[in-house]
């Protein structure tokens, strides 16, 4: 061995003997002699002296050497999307392949873009939620709620207790739904598809509880400035004790099913990697960047609704791989619970929506009997109210990361610019730094762990 | 600076000790520091220093890059909204840097926080704003051959041209 270079040092007559080895071996030029009908098949009658201390380790060959032949031609990029299952809409990656490695990848995106911030330029702040609701169809409270916090900055509102504990309800049980879909469909694209039968079924539990409540299963324009649309309905504890009782169970059940699986194990550990200061650089918010250990949340950071009078911990994962997200994701449920549990616990008694005339419509029945409530629901409705001008950012720990609403009011009754920070339009800059030098099979799973919502996206 | 006398307004307070070392590097520009929300107007030359001095005191995330079009109700017309976020101290601070109509280039912000790749080009595609430096200005979310950008605000809701059978145009 030459110290020096660390490679092996062969002799001109080992080379030799090398060659004809190798000839021999890929049965191109089998020598007279030795030609038997097995072909390259037929073990070799003789063992080399210089294959022998290959085998022993001796003599190591460099391979490294081989790959930098690989020519251009071998690189193709292709288009994964945005058809394809496994993105979760109408996500286009350009791929640049070497063989199963990807070398670059480019996510494309725009396909679902219908315009919601200019529509949201013709919409009363009071029409708003129903246009923001539309955004990130999983969480579609959290959206709401951006919008909602950021509107009653200009205005200078404060929503009463019971609207803020309701808020606090149903955006976790939001949470708990949206978790589930990202499990159920991390599940489905790596071949569990018991996985997904299960998360969704979970889920319809918790949108049964929406639809009661709101009206609709999903897009509920629920929560609105100035608080809630409407009260809890009748036996809304006993719906939730059923939440609260059946989803643990059930988390049991996906645990059993996931969390020590060799096969899961191996298509999630090591799989997507990206360090803390990679999130902070890209602008990475959410399960992800709490996957890489660092317990950023802005519940406990910038609490809003009165967040900050219950008790849950943030809970971290420490690889920043493709399993700490599922870890995160399943833990984050079960601290939603815990909120959930004492949402419901401690929900205060009084109004559900600010008593402001000026903000929120006056209750039906006042109608009928008091002409100043009728010109109140007749000017909301029609023309909505006017916040004074200025601008507010507003951000709520949404499923997926910071969901924030840049509003901009320039004293009209619409928003002059309504803007959505939208967490998976960031989260998605991650994907080339998670994909780099990483099979192809294991794009499937980053893209699941991720939980990219492309009506979020493209807005 | 500790002996000069601070005999007037409480607002006139040494800034916050995380931001004091910016405000000093760029006392030009237009400081805004309350308890509640931190926010700077800059020239946009000074937009991708500030924002590297910015991150070098500690704002290590830059959460979000918007614009705003003041169409025919501010000088200039268009406003860069850069909103940043320090981890370690728990902190937001709004960047907005006001761009001309007749020349709507801002510096990038790419070299400083990787992250305003897409922000930028969504910035681009809808406000039609060009950040030079960024390795890769091309429209993100409307089709690539669309004309105009959607968000300004002359551009109307939902124009699509229609043209009538006894339209002089089409006679």
């Amino acid at each position: 061995m030459d110290e020096a270079s660390g490679r092996s040092v062969v002799s001109a007559e080992e080379q030799a003997e090398t060659q004809y080895v190798e000839e021999w071996v890929s049965g191109t030029e089998v020598p007279d002699e030795m030609a038997t009908d097995e072909g390259a098949q037929e073990m070799a009658l003789t063992e080399s002296g210089y294959r022998f201390r290959e085998q022993l380790g001796a003599v190591v060959t460099d391979d490294y050497l081989y790959e930098e032949e690989v020519s251009e031609d071998e690189r193709m990029i292709i288009n994964m999307g945005p058809q394809h299952p496994s993105t979760h809409g109408v996500l286009r990656l350009q791929l640049e392949l070497e063989g199963e490695m990807i070398k670059r990848c480019k996510p494309v995106i725009g396909y679902l873009h219908t315009g919601m911030e200019k529509t949201a330029e013709t919409l009363t702040f009071m029409q708003g939620p129903t246009n923001v609701t539309r955004m990130d169809y999983l969480a579609p409270l959290h959206n709401e709620l951006a919008f909602s916090l950021a509107t009653e900055k200009l205005l200078g509102v404060e929503v009463p207790p019971r609207a803020a504990a309701i808020r606090v309800l149903m955006t976790e049980l939001n949470r708990i739904s949206s978790h589930l879909v990202a499990l159920a469909t991390n599940g489905m694209d790596i071949g569990a598809i018991s996985m997904m039968m299960y998360g969704f079924r979970e889920r319809e539990l918790i949108l049964a509880f929406f639809e009661k409540t709101t009206g609709l299963r999903m897009n509920h324009n629920y929560i609105r400035p100035g608080g809630v649309a409407a009260d809890l309905p009748p036996g809304w504890r006993k719906d939730v004790a059923t939440i609260l009782k059946t989803i643990p169970a059930r988390l049991g059940e996906y645990d059993d099913l996931l969390k020590e699986n060799p096969i899961w194990l191996s298509r999630t550990q090591g799989v997507g990697v990206i360090t803390a200061e990679e999130c902070r650089a890209y602008g990475i918010t959410g399960p992800i960047l709490r996957g890489t250990g660092v317990d950023w949340d802005l519940r406990k950071v910038f609490p809003y609704s009165g967040i900050e009078q219950y008790e849950f911990d943030v809970p971290v994962g420490t690889q920043g791989d493709v399993y700490d997200r599922y870890r995160v994701r399943v833990e984050e449920i079960t601290q939603s619970l815990r909120i959930v549990e004492q949402a419901a616990e401690m929900m205060p008694s009084g109004d559900f929506r600010v008593d402001d005339r000026k903000v929120t419509p006056p209750p039906r029945a006042r109608i009928d009997e008091s002409m100043e409530a009728l010109i109140h629901h007749f000017k909301i409705f029609t023309e909505g109210f006017r916040p004074p001008p200025g601008e507010a950012y507003a951000a709520v720990e949404s499923p997926r990361g910071e969901l924030g609403c840049y509003l901009v009011s320039d004293g009209g009754g619409m928003p002059w610019r309504c803007h959505i920070r939208a967490p998976s339009f960031y989260n998605l800059q991650a994907l080339p730094v998670m994909l780099a030098e990483s099979m192809v099979a294991d794009t499937i799973a980053t893209i699941a762990s991720l939980d990219p919502v492309m009506g979020d996206v493209d807005r | 600076m500790s002996e000069v006398t601070t005999d007037h307004a409480p607002e006139a307070e040494a800034p916050h000790p995380v931001i004091a070392p910016v405000v000093d590097r760029f006392p030009e520009a237009r400081w805004e520091i309350s308890d509640t929300e931190w926010l700077v107007d800059v020239d946009r030359a000074q937009l991708s220093d500030l924002a590297a001095a910015c991150r070098d005191a500690g704002f290590e995330v830059c959460v979000d890059v918007t614009a705003v079009d003041w169409y025919r109700s501010r000088r200039p017309r268009f406003e860069v909204v850069v909103n940043l976020l320090s981890h370690q101290h728990r902190r937001r601070l709004r960047v907005t840097a006001g761009v001309p109509a007749d020349d709507p280039t801002v510096p990038s912000l790419y070299p400083v926080y990787p992250g305003v790749n897409f922000p930028e080009r969504e910035v681009y595609d809808l406000f039609g704003i060009t950040f030079e430096g960024h390795p890769d200005m091309t429209r993100i979310l409307m089709p690539d051959d669309w004309e105009g950008h959607p968000l300004r605000k002359d551009f109307s809701v939902g124009s699509v041209p229609v043209t009538f059978k006894e339209s002089p145009e089409v006679i």
